[in-house]
């Protein structure tokens, strides 16, 4: 089946929005189940237009840039974080024949060379507000993005050598004898928690130290453009678990259900965890997340890239 | 890293329990009769103020939210103007327990929002509700030795009456 691609990009974009918009309310309301609360449950049925609510506010609020800010960078931080989310989903296959690109050879490193542009959306928000609170919290941003960024791109080379590429429809087919989840365990562990800190969520959210930082990097920001960081986070949330689900969970494949299904439910489920991550988890210190980056899971990422590459080389024919 | 797992596990659990949440406007939460909301001035059995105007409960105000004047009539004393300024009050009960007379008491009642600040300055007859709220038998002037129209010196319950220091009689 072939979809028209100017249809795809559109009808991709439209629900990437709308989920990300779709995911403020439920996350809530899982946080509310978690907590023995009931989360928004006021607006419409069940609380469903509490984000329809939430959109319309914050489009009439008062979108304000403070006079000291450097207008040009402050603008476009938003956008850049917004946008490199939005590119990464290009390559995401969702089943066989949906998807912008999931057949470009370097898909994998496409989505990290994206998911590392993301730092400039904090820095550059962080730096182009002017204040002492946004740039701190930018310059932990950056710290830890680009900490993370190291082991999450090595974690990923167990994928690569088992599948033999680095395009993620490929990476896909490559698990339909078994997932990736179970000869990778390490990576995949990794791979999640590197993915956590990129997405900055609970508990590696310290961009947003609102104790000591104020809000963090969008301390200045109001009205859409704090949605903006806002809705790329919720995305950044999607893409990551995407992302495990096609490198490590088999995309796509599963029995009886079309692959579509398949796809969202895993990533639903994955969604889910990150959710469930929030509700039971307190915010951890900054020294030990940079510790637990570079003591801990890079080092456990590179023993994966060992054992994979010792594993492959035992198998190969003549080895 | 298994606290982590098991942390995580436990909180999923919580999918099951029960929600603490009190759906408020549709579920009344259940207030004790000595929850300190609202503050009320209230009257004596026979209807009248019980308030003497002794300026006590503004005094022992720790915000200072409590205005009020005396005026006499006829030897009973009552506030001729009471304000109480509800920005202001913080429904620590001191003014209840400084009242000497009952009158002014603080009841369960904590839906008082309004839009507009100025409507939270409580006027006296804002304040004055019919009945003699959570002291039914209570009348200031039955037990005190004040002399007011009816009852005299020494007439009040558990008085003596009063002594004539011009007499010489033992």
């Amino acid at each position: 089946m072939t979809v028209p691609m100017p249809l795809m990009i559109a009808v991709t974009l439209a629900a990437l929005l709308g989920l990300a918009t779709a995911l403020t309310w439920v996350e809530r309301r899982l946080l509310g189940v978690w907590q023995d609360r009931y989360g928004p449950n006021r607006v419409g049925p069940g609380g469903m237009l509490q984000a329809v609510a939430d959109g319309i506010k914050i489009l009439f609020k008062q979108d304000w840039i403070p006079p000291f800010a450097d207008r040009a960078v402050f603008v476009l931080a938003p956008a850049i974080g917004m946008m490199t989310v939005l590119l990464s989903f290009a390559v995401i296959p969702v089943t066989a024949w949906w998807s912008i690109a999931s057949a470009l050879n370097v898909g994998l490193l496409f989505v990290l060379a994206a998911m590392g542009m993301g730092v400039y959306s904090v820095v550059l928000a962080g730096w182009a507000s002017n204040s002492k609170y946004a740039l701190l919290g930018g310059l932990r941003a950056a710290a830890q993005m680009i900490s993370y960024e190291v082991f999450m791109g090595l974690s990923l080379l167990g994928v690569v050598m088992q599948a033999r590429s680095f395009s993620l429809r490929d990476i896909v087919l490559a698990q339909s004898g078994l997932w990736f989840v179970i000869p990778q365990a390490l990576g995949c562990a990794v791979f999640m928690l590197a993915g956590i800190a990129e997405t900055h969520r609970l508990p590696f959210d310290l961009p947003e130290g609102e104790n000591e930082l104020g809000a963090g990097f969008h301390t200045e920001y109001s009205g859409m453009k704090f949605g903006m960081f806002f809705l790329a986070e919720y995305a950044g949330i999607m893409l990551v678990s995407a992302l495990v689900t096609t490198l490590y969970l088999g995309g796509w494949q599963g029995p009886l259900l079309p692959g579509g299904l398949w796809f969202a439910l895993k990533v639903a489920a994955l969604v889910v965890l990150f959710v469930l991550l929030r509700a039971a988890l307190p915010r951890l210190r900054y020294d030990q997340l940079m510790a637990l980056g570079w003591k801990i899971l890079l080092p456990l990422s590179l023993l994966n890239i060992v054992a994979t590459g010792a594993v492959l080389l035992l198998r190969a024919p003549g080895g | 890293m298994f606290d982590t797992l098991r942390t995580l596990w436990l909180t999923f659990l919580h999918i099951g329990r029960r929600r603490v949440t009190v759906g408020y406007p549709e579920n009344k939460p259940p207030l004790p009769p000595r929850y300190r909301g609202r503050i009320i001035l209230s009257r004596d059995p026979d209807g009248q103020e019980r308030c003497v105007a002794c300026g006590l409960c503004a005094v022992a105000c720790p915000v200072d939210c409590i205005s009020l004047q005396k005026a006499e009539q006829d030897g009973r004393w009552y506030p001729d103007h009471f304000r109480i300024n509800f920005s202001r009050c913080i429904f620590c009960g001191f003014c209840e327990e400084a009242c000497p007379t009952y009158a002014i008491q603080l009841t369960p009642d904590f839906e008082m929002s309004e839009y507009v600040r100025p409507n939270l300055v409580y006027e006296k007859d804002d304040l004055l509700i019919s009945g003699p709220g959570k002291y039914p038998g209570y009348n200031f002037y039955r037990v005190s030795g004040v002399a007011v129209p009816g009852k005299d010196k020494g007439l009040a319950e558990r008085e003596s009456r009063p002594v004539d220091l011009h007499s010489l009689m033992p």
